[in-house]
């Protein structure tokens, strides 16, 4: 499975508001589907994901069926000081992603 | 030769499309903003892919792409020209075909199977250096026989519905189809990010969902009879700029 994509700033001013993307490789396989012998193919959805800003919880969602591959996250958070952004995701078959970015607040 | 160029000129005389008319100016405001940001396209998850594969050493002689090409962008402007006619395969070959011919010819490296995960990173990857850039194949010389060949494939009615590529994406450019809007059906974006796939895929693959729609026989994979169409596409969208790796609905 490829990497996700991440974009945060790497540098940002103290008090400002910036923006977290993250685009995560995912079939988020809906569980509605059958596969050519009519079998339900199982739901594989990432269920849940996080972010931390400094060891704090910055952003958290709860994702359901009808969300497209590959979901997309976009959200902001205010710099306070230097520290890391984790990201962490996992999916309906217990895999989990997980990715650290280190952004500076000057 | 001095046929081919008469016909080439032929072709050059008579162009059906004054403008020709990009799929994304067709597409809605949210597919169109998916293309337009790097980080909110999901094609580039390929694209990275493929820029690891790029530099990862293959076959016998362990060599990689960049070993011979260096970086990627030394292939600006390639992408544009393709598909083009091979001299040592006598006939056009893909993008993606003369990527599998350069990975068997020189490291001696197994071809990447057709619409594979790597193979179509690959290709977005090297096509997306020449973004930007107008299609600029050459209708001339040897390519001339193949250009023609797929036009003739292009204007040809065949399956059950009995319809020609040219019925849909020519005659009813820019009417409905249902309720989505019938593009003038250039290929100047792939391999590209499909929604209605929920991944990347190549020409090939949205040739076969066209064919199927009309009831045709869809072309196997790797067909001459593709290539020849994607070069007389590529001719007949000549000035569209290279969006590679489109989004589309």
């Amino acid at each position: 499975m490829a990497r996700p994509l991440i974009n945060i700033p790497k540098r940002v001013k103290r008090g400002d508001a910036f923006e977290i993307r993250v685009l995560i490789s995912h079939p988020m396989e809906s569980g509605q589907r059958r596969d050519e012998v009519g079998k339900v193919v199982p739901r594989d959805i990432i269920n849940s994901f996080f972010c931390t800003y400094g060891g704090e919880e910055v952003f958290r969602a709860e994702l359901f069926p009808a969300i497209s591959a590959n979901p997309y996250f976009a959200f902001s958070a205010r710099a306070v000081e230097t520290g890391l952004i984790t990201l962490s995701w996992t999916d309906d078959q217990g895999v989990s992603g997980f990715e650290t970015v280190e952004i500076t607040v000057e | 030769m001095r046929l081919a160029t008469a016909l080439a000129l032929c072709l050059l005389a008579t162009p059906t499309l004054a403008q020709p008319r990009s799929g994304y100016d067709d597409s809605g405001p949210q597919v169109r903003a998916m293309q337009d940001d790097d980080t909110a396209n999901p094609a580039f998850l390929w694209v990275q892919q493929g820029e690891t594969l790029w530099s990862t050493p293959a076959g016998t002689a362990q060599k990689s792409c960049a070993d011979c090409h260096g970086p990627a962008t030394t292939l600006r402007g390639a992408a544009a020209r393709y598909p083009t006619y091979d001299l040592t395969r006598r006939r056009p070959l893909a993008l993606a075909q003369r990527i599998n011919a350069c990975r068997t010819d020189h490291p001696a490296a197994p071809a990447l199977p057709p619409e594979s995960d790597a193979l179509l990173g690959l290709t977005a990857y090297v096509a997306l250096q020449s973004r930007g850039l107008p299609l600029a194949v050459d209708p001339t010389g040897p390519n001339a026989p193949f250009v023609e060949a797929g036009k003739t494939f292009f204007t040809t009615r065949q399956g059950q519905l009995n319809m020609s590529c040219a019925n849909c994406h020519e005659d009813r450019a820019g009417h409905r189809l249902g309720g989505a809007l019938i593009p003038e059906g250039h290929a100047n974006g792939y391999p590209e990010y499909r929604l209605e796939w929920q991944k990347i895929g190549s020409f090939p693959r949205r040739l076969r969902a066209c064919l199927t729609g009309v009831r045709a026989e869809p072309l196997p994979p790797d067909s001459p009879e593709a290539t020849s169409l994607e070069l007389y596409l590529a001719v007949r969208a000549r000035g569209l700029k290279v969006e590679t790796p489109a989004v589309r609905p």
